[in-house]
């Protein structure tokens, strides 16, 4: 068996490839199941019905859907322009506490403004606090994914203090958790009883918002650029570390509404937990999208259907959610695997 | 006696054939000259020896005995020996340690270094390569340290030593120096085979001759009986015409600098007090042994580096603006050194890297890109430079080199630049792509442009420059009237030996 370098990649390939890892993933997860002593057959059964099976099902996975495709996209930018952000679980709490910060009684506007001014907020306190690892890696050339990465504990070790401490809600009967958002923040949900809110549409258009700028625009063309080849980019007269800050304000600034979108959306107030880690399944969305942004919606539904599927088969058969993980992770290896594939073939024989 | 025999070597890559059927042999004492363009299989030849790959058909016989494939370890017990065009020394070493390195068994505890010491003394001085066995390798000069790889390969006994274009790295005086152990070598019984495209050297050292071309053998011939106008045929396939030179009355300066000096970064040497003057219609050529300052000049004529000190006038005018978009726009055509990794990014599409330098001058308003007029450009382009591709939306990296020359020809000459700096424009490509380059070069220059061509190849900056200077250790030397000097006085300058005062300068 060798392996040889395609000299060009036929496009049908790059699209079948992430519903190929999908099936391997299934596959291989239908071992693990039976060993947990359960038909695969039923418990997928149970996990589609449970994320796509009726109104409520697809409303709770869109829902689960929403933070993913903002920590996705924030990934995806981010590592267009091999800039490895791994701290979007940071900047979506930073996010939230901004939301918080000005949403729970600071100032009082009517909904129209109210809301557009919390996801800037959101997105504004995001890109602050990836401003300190850009700054080291620029100047300094400190390592952006040990940075962003242990920032994550800082950011979420305040945010405890915070819900310890000053922002207590003294309503809550002890939980450490924030003040509500005033009514005129929070995102109203667009279909009657669901969770699903005006956060998805804010996603969907960031995700073609971001889409645009990098196919058509001087930034896309130099975030790619920069990505691909920082020598190059150079000689063309690319500031690299102009990119950077361009892409990490991007970046940082769409996990920071990825926390605005939960905050004001989901739960209505600020705990810790918020996010069960939106911020590093994102980066499991981006890969997953091949970092494409229109793929990184289509990724994060999936992603999210499958925690969801999971969470309710959990519920009806006796088999523990973390097949859900297993499933995901899997999805994941063989979308790397297949991504060699696209750029090399394996020869049988000599 | 036959040392080393090639059977029926073949070996493609995909749809690319590399190795067609090659057999050739090497006999005892024989310096055998392997000559052939870039891509013409001689490197895939010797990496199917070294084990790197395995041929698709064929065998190597080594004293008779069979080599087995795909084995480096095979091949390196059977006393073959290579010396790579890039070293392969780890630098944070002593010239011992990396001659011992890999030599030695995992299980033992204490190196032989006593014993190593005296053999590497024993090699130094039989062949007259005098070498510290405890320098640091990161601290010697290029020459030295193709000793280094020379001494290691013998001091794995091997007996079969292979040179892969040893001398692109040398002054012609080290060259010199070089072919006299070479000889010294081959007279204590070594077979050695010498891989270049330079013909002057190869009718030098050689015995006899090999020729390959698209993966086949195309010629051989014995030294004595051969010219270099035939071996330049049988390389290319074809009669050669490169472009001939021609003096134009020189117009205004386009570029002045004045006592600029540039600090050395990571890797790189300084520059200091350097005086030069390029008018309209002249070609400068720069020579020098790589490593030497022209890495740090261009990137300042290119607008990527501001220099610490001095004065930079382009068309009369100081500047004080360093950017390459700056200098794009105000008519300067850059040609950078590394053309593949540098010049173009291969993972975009060709229109896009024809926007290169001018991304932002180029789209609407500054901020869309005007991929229409982008992609109409590009096919204009790739028709009028003749660069062969599947079209604008290919991808870049499947071009050869020689055509990535060409869009960055196309790219930069396209807009009747003032000033051309082009770094080695022609380095590693074939005869057809050196002619179409400095063709091009020549044609700007009678355009009206004034042009700094560094190459390391002396025989191209004879030939087309107007002005020749030389730098060294981050000076430059001259320059001097192109009839003025000789490649001797030029080969000792580039290596130091010879100060510029001795030369009458203009």
């Amino acid at each position: 068996m060798r392996i040889k370098t395609r000299r060009n990649t036929p496009v049908w390939l790059i699209a079948v490839l992430p519903l190929l890892s999908i099936g391997v993933a299934f596959i291989i997860g239908a071992f693990f199941i039976l060993w947990a002593g359960e038909s695969p057959i039923r418990a997928y059964l149970a996990l589609i019905k449970g994320s796509l099976g009726s109104t409520f099902a697809i409303t709770e996975s869109l829902s689960r859907a929403t933070p993913l495709i903002f920590t996705g996209l924030a990934a995806a930018v981010a590592f267009r322009a091999k800039f490895w952000n791994i701290g979007a679980e940071g900047q979506l709490y930073c996010g939230a506490m901004a939301a918080t910060l000005i949403g729970t009684g600071m100032i009082d506007l009517p909904a129209p403004i109210m809301i557009p001014m919390l996801f800037i907020a959101g997105a504004i306190a995001g890109c602050l606090i990836l401003l300190v690892p850009v700054v080291l890696k620029t100047h300094m050339k400190v390592d952006e994914v040990v940075t962003t990465l242990l920032l994550n504990f800082v950011i979420l070790l305040f945010v405890n203090m915070l819900l310890e401490g000053p922002w207590k809600d003294p309503m809550a009967m002890g939980w450490p958790q924030a003040a509500r958002i005033i009514d005129n923040g929070v995102l109203p949900t667009i279909v009657a009883k669901s969770r699903l809110h005006l956060g998805i549409i804010v996603a969907l258009l960031m995700s073609i918002l971001m889409w645009a700028i990098l196919r058509f625009t001087v930034w896309g063309y130099e975030i790619r650029a920069v990505g691909h080849n920082q020598q190059a980019s150079t000689f063309y007269g690319i500031s690299i570390n102009k990119s950077v800050l361009m892409v990490a304000l991007f970046s940082g600034g769409l996990a920071g509404m990825a926390g605005v979108s939960e905050v004001a959306g989901l739960k209505g107030y600020l705990t810790l937990t918020l996010s069960p880690g939106f911020g590093y399944t994102g980066i499991a969305v981006a890969m997953l999208a091949q970092l494409h942004p229109i793929g990184v919606i289509i990724s994060a539904i999936f992603l999210a259907a499958i925690y969801v599927g999971a969470d309710a088969m959990s519920r009806t058969i006796d088999i523990p959610n973390y097949i859900a993980d297993i499933l995901v992770a899997i999805s994941l290896l063989s979308v790397l695997v297949g991504a060699m594939l696209t750029r090399y073939r394996i020869v049988w024989g000599k | 006696m036959k040392k080393l025999q090639f059977s029926e070597i073949c070996k493609s890559f995909g749809s690319v054939v590399a190795n067609d059927n090659i057999s050739l042999s090497l006999g005892e004492g024989e310096i055998l000259s392997l000559l052939g363009e870039n891509g013409a299989g001689k490197t895939t030849l010797m990496n199917i020896l070294f084990g790197h790959y395995v041929s698709d058909n064929g065998f190597i016989e080594v004293g008779g005995q069979k080599l087995t494939p795909g084995s480096t370890k095979a091949s390196l017990d059977a006393g073959i020996g290579m010396v790579h065009q890039h070293f392969t020394l780890a630098d944070n070493l002593t010239v011992l340690e990396n001659i011992i390195l890999g030599t030695e068994p995992l299980t033992r505890l204490w190196s032989q270094k006593k014993q190593a010491y005296k053999k590497l003394q024993e090699l130094s001085k039989r062949f007259g390569l005098v070498i510290n066995p405890d320098a640091r390798v990161a601290d010697l000069t290029v020459g030295e340290k193709q000793r280094v790889e020379i001494i290691k390969a013998l001091y794995r006994d091997a007996s079969i030593l292979i040179l892969d274009e040893p001398t692109a790295v040398l002054t012609p005086q080290e060259s010199e120096q070089l072919f006299k152990v070479l000889k010294e070598m081959v007279k204590a019984g070594l077979s050695i085979m010498f891989i270049s495209h330079k013909l002057n050297e190869i009718l030098e050292i050689s015995d006899r001759i090999i020729v390959l071309r698209h993966g086949k053998v195309v010629g051989e011939v014995a030294t004595k009986n051969a010219s270099k106008e035939s071996l330049a045929e049988m390389m290319v396939g074809r009669k050669v015409t490169r472009p001939a030179y021609k003096k134009l009355k020189k117009g205004k300066a386009v570029v002045e600098l004045n006592d600029v000096c540039l600090k050395a970064s990571e890797g790189s040497t300084s520059l200091n007090n350097i005086h030069l003057k390029i008018h309209e219609k002249e070609i400068i050529g720069l020579a020098g042994v790589a490593g030497n300052g022209q890495a740090g000049l261009a990137s300042i004529l290119q607008g990527l580096a501001s220099p610490s000190s001095g004065d930079f006038r382009l068309f009369g005018e100081s500047l004080n603006k360093y950017n390459p978009t700056f200098l794009t726009e105000s008519g300067v055509a850059r040609i950078p050194e590394d053309r593949s990794k540098e010049g173009v990014i291969g993972e975009m599409e060709i229109w896009e890297n024809f926007l290169g330098e001018e991304l932002r001058t180029k789209s609407k308003s500054g901020f869309f890109i005007d991929k229409k007029q982008a992609v109409s450009n590009a096919e204009k382009l790739i028709q009028e430079y003749d660069i062969r591709c599947e079209g604008p939306f290919a991808s870049t990296r499947l071009l050869s080199g020689g055509n990535i020359q060409k869009l960055i020809l196309a790219r930069s000459l396209s807009n009747n630049p003032r000033f051309i700096i082009a770094n080695k424009p022609a380095r590693g490509l074939d005869e057809g792509a050196i002619s179409f380059v400095q063709q091009q070069i020549v044609n700007a220059k009678s355009k009206g442009a004034g042009v700094l061509l560094i190459s390391e190849d002396l025989d191209e900056i004879f030939e087309l420059s107007d002005r020749i200077a030389v730098i060294f250790g981050g000076r430059i030397h001259g320059p001097f009237d192109s009839n003025k000097v000789n490649k001797n006085q030029v080969g000792l300058m580039m290596s130091g030996e010879m100060k510029s005062d001795s030369i009458y300068e203009n």
